[in-house]
């Protein structure tokens, strides 16, 4: 008997209408476990053998919303999307907080497949084994507010019409895009309550490209039953209680490092990346803190609730809502937009999440166009009109509409950083790359790396990421108690929050694995095999990419122009990466991975992980030789 | 217990976080799994941020215990808890239409209500809340309260009154209609 798992799959094709069920078997179960782990097998299976031809955005791609073992039991809950990458034209696991999970597994389901493209807008209800494709054209051009208004009512309706006399009904948990998304953008989020996205990846586009609004879910059962209930307590409480004792992180969580990253690492976007460092005091936590609804915010189940509820109450802005914003937005639609204000920071974070655009993706190609417009590159008319003047809150909510939208230049954006630089430069006739801070199609997280000081420091942590420019997702170099980019395949593909796990060990968390599941794992087995073969899947999936964009292997497992600069100001002034000192570390990573000096997984590591198919599909691109 | 050693669950739910671990301390108590659905206390989220912990308020005059046509709700004399007597309890749902709150709910996997007991005395929420420091859930004694009849209000009720204090009207009209 399976443990832990609700032990299948939803799978629906919105091209036909039918929707069935799959069962994973325990042996795959066993090998990817879940999330990204799970997310890169299905989708090889199901797409691998025309990987480069799949259109992202086209009804072949598949969609995946999948949890993990973990899920629900861990106390920080996350749901990974995932499918092939309209960003990096690979695999990424995009995970996003809520209930969402929870409410799958209660309802019967481990995750869901998507297939195809519907005719018309469409959303997909499903309460228990009760699923049903609904109609969601009138919501179809609705930001978050209106979109969740409406689902939440008519779903709460719908499930009272499923169980009658049950009493009041909780709102499902959704998972849905906004008009970025619907689009068809690069830069669209899969959405979550107000402000929580599934943003790396872009798969919000992808929900759009198959005219899926959302997914509605609701579970009426337990959580799937666990091997051993009172090991798996205990480990669940110790793992809540190191939580409970982060007093700094509960009071503050990431949404504190808005000031410090600039200030103290000097590792902040600034006005596209132009530096690195900035000592803007009004941008310290505490001035943030005059917004805060005094309560801290989380999720199901989760001990941490490290994001804080801000609300404009009055101003210009009022009526703005979001999470006070967390540091990923407060860098990227704030200093990057060289905006210094917690006001105005939070009134753009509430029109990006409103837009259903992804914070990171959507504040670098905002912040890339307005430095083409400082360097007029871009003019006034070139931007229909727009002043797009650095730190104007209100120019940067157009533009964004416009991107979301893909009306006029916005069209252009709504591809992301580093398509729009392609576009642009043959446009101009001028090479907009160096301007683009990205990797292999991503907008790179808010994290740089040539101060040293972030925690993100590697050199060759988006360089060499199977996850581009994902910042939860690094490699560095594999040393002692360094396990590089293999370390975060466990949170993504267990499905827990990486955020309430700062105390336990990999090895506790193979323990609550098998507390939960039954089934014994190794550091060994994980490390040096299962984690193994996932990345080798992901980096496979990466390097095949196309159709639009394809990476060569080495040459573009670089970091971005600007990175090779030195930092022009702050407290690390000067500082740059070092090529040699790069290209050693590129090459020791590529090493302990099992891959040749370009990144390629070698025949001797496929072979060993039993990856033979890969290697045929490898050899036939001309990449394995 | 004596009546005035009765203790009763506070909420502010302002500080709700919506961590939903008092649903999962509820569901372990009472049915020894986590089954958010079958908790006697349900947070619900009809906006994003205004998180409602709902519950049994215990009312003074118990509507739901006189609404019960088949005699399987009563009031425990120790802790002043509405207990239900699940084998005469046929689902019928005439007490969630006679209650202020509309809290009780049948539960997900038998024909029967549940209502929140007080754990005889020692809430398993309230621990939950208080070790995670949120302040929604607080015990008090049930007569520093003055009417709690009046303080049962459904969740709709109580997130329009929640959201238009920490939110505002303009919000609350685009969030909620
Ligand atoms: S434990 Fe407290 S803060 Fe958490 S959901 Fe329950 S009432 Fe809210
Ligand atoms: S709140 Fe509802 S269930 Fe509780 S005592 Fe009052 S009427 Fe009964
Ligand atoms: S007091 Fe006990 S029964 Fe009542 S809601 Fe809290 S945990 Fe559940």
């Amino acid at each position: 008997m399976m443990r832990g798992y609700a032990g299948k799959l939803l799978d629906v094709d919105l091209s036909s209408g039918s929707i069935g069920e799959t069962r994973v078997p325990e042996e795959d179960l066993k090998n990817y476990v879940g999330g990204r782990g799970l997310a890169a097998k299905i989708a090889w299976d199901r797409l691998g053998t025309r990987w480069e031809n799949v259109d992202p955005l086209g009804p072949e791609n598949i969609l995946l919303v999948l949890t993990g073992p973990l899920t629900g039991y861990y106390p920080g809950t996350k749901v990974c999307v995932s499918g092939k990458s309209p960003q990096s034209n690979g695999l990424v696991g995009s995970t996003v907080a809520g209930e969402f999970g929870v409410d799958l597994k209660c309802a019967g389901y481990d995750g869901i497949i998507v297939s195809g493209r519907a005719e018309k807008p469409c959303y997909l209800f499903i309460c228990d084994n009760h699923v049903e494709i609904k109609d969601a054209s009138p919501i179809w051009g609705a930001a978050a507010r209106e979109t969740l208004r409406f689902l939440v009512g008519e779903s709460r309706k719908n499930v009272s019409r499923i169980r009658p006399r049950y009493g009041e009904v909780k709102e499902p948990s959704i998972l849905y895009i906004g008009p970025a998304g619907e689009n068809r953008t690069r830069v669209a989020a899969v959405m979550s309550k107000y402000s929580h996205a599934a943003g790396y990846g872009g798969y919000g586009g992808v929900m759009g490209s198959k005219n899926l609004k959302a997914i509605v879910a609701k579970g009426f059962g337990p959580l799937p039953d666990v091997y051993d209930n009172e090991r798996m307590l205990h480990l669940a409480r110790r793992f809540a209680e190191d939580c409970l004792e982060n007093v700094w992180f509960r009071r503050w969580g990431t949404g504190g490092g808005g000031y410090s990253f600039g200030a103290e690492t000097s590792s902040e976007p600034v006005r596209n990346w132009q530096t690195e460092w900035h000592n803007r005091r009004s941008y310290r936590r505490e001035e943030f803190d005059k917004h805060w609804v005094k309560k801290n915010w989380g999720d199901f189940g989760c001990a941490m609730t490290c994001l804080k509820l801000a609300v404009l109450r009055k101003g210009r802005f009022k009526g703005a809502v979001c999470d006070n914003p967390d540091y990923e937005l407060e860098a990227y639609v704030g200093t990057n937009l060289g905006i210094f204000s917690p006001e105005h920071n939070i009134y753009v974070s509430y029109i990006i999440n409103e837009l259903g655009l992804c914070g990171i993706q959507g504040g670098a190609v905002l912040g890339f166009a307005a430095e083409l417009y400082q360097r007029k590159i871009l003019s006034k008319k070139d931007l229909d009109g727009l002043e797009l003047k650095w730190g104007d809150p209100k120019a940067f909510a157009a533009m964004a509409e416009k991107t979301a939208f893909r009306q006029g230049i916005g069209d252009i954006l709504a591809e992301g950083v580093y398509r729009a630089a392609v576009k642009l430069s043959e446009k101009k006739r001028v090479n907009l790359l160096k301007y683009a801070v990205q990797e292999k199609g991503m907008a790179i997280g808010a994290h740089g790396v040539r101060s040293g000081r972030d925690f993100i420091s590697s050199s060759i942590a988006y360089a060499c990421s199977v996850q581009a420019g994902d910042h939860t997702s690094p490699a560095s170099p594999i040393r002692r108690g360094d396990r590089g980019e293999l370390s975060s395949i466990l949170p993504d593909s267990g499905v827990y929050c990486m955020f309430a796990a700062f105390g336990p060990t990999d090895r506790e968390i193979l323990d609550f694995y098998e507390a939960i599941t039954g089934w014994k794992m190794s550091l060994r087995e994980w490390y040096g095999e299962k984690a193994l073969r996932i990345l080798q899947l992901q980096r496979a999936m990466l390097l095949l990419g196309g159709p639009d964009a394809r990476w060569r292997p080495g040459v573009d497992d670089d970091n971005p122009p600007r990175f090779w600069e030195p930092l022009p100001s702050g407290p690390f002034k000067g500082r740059r990466l070092r090529r040699k000192r790069f290209e050693k570390e590129r090459r020791e990573y590529f090493k302990a991975v099992g891959w040749d000096e370009n990144g390629v997984p070698t025949e001797k590591t496929l072979r060993r992980l039993g990856l033979t198919d890969l290697e045929t599909k490898l050899r036939e691109a001309g990449l394995v030789t | 217990m004596a009546g005035e050693d009765r203790v009763w669950i506070r909420r502010n739910y302002e500080k709700c976080s919506g961590c939903r671990r008092c649903e999962i301390a509820c569901s372990l108590h009472h049915e020894g799994r986590i089954w958010p659905e079958a908790s006697r206390i349900r947070v619900l989220m009809l906006i994003p941020g205004v998180e409602i912990p709902h519950l049994c308020f215990q009312c003074e005059n118990y509507p739901c215990v006189k609404a019960c046509p088949a005699g399987a709700l009563s009031v425990n004399s120790g802790t002043g808890a509405v207990e239900v007597d699940s084998s005469k309890c046929t689902g019928c749902g005439l007490c969630v239409d006679a209650c202020p709150g509309r809290v009780p709910h049948l539960h997900p996997g038998r024909n029967n209500i549940v209502i929140c007991n007080l754990c005889k005395g020692d809430p398993a929420c309230v621990k939950e809340c208080v070790k995670g420091k949120w302040g929604a859930l607080e015990l008090v004694p049930a007569g520093s309260v003055a009417s709690r009849r009046a303080l049962a209000k459904t969740p709709m009720e109580l997130t329009r009154e929640t959201a238009l204090k920490i939110m505002g009207e303009e919000v609350l009209k685009e969030a909620l209609g």
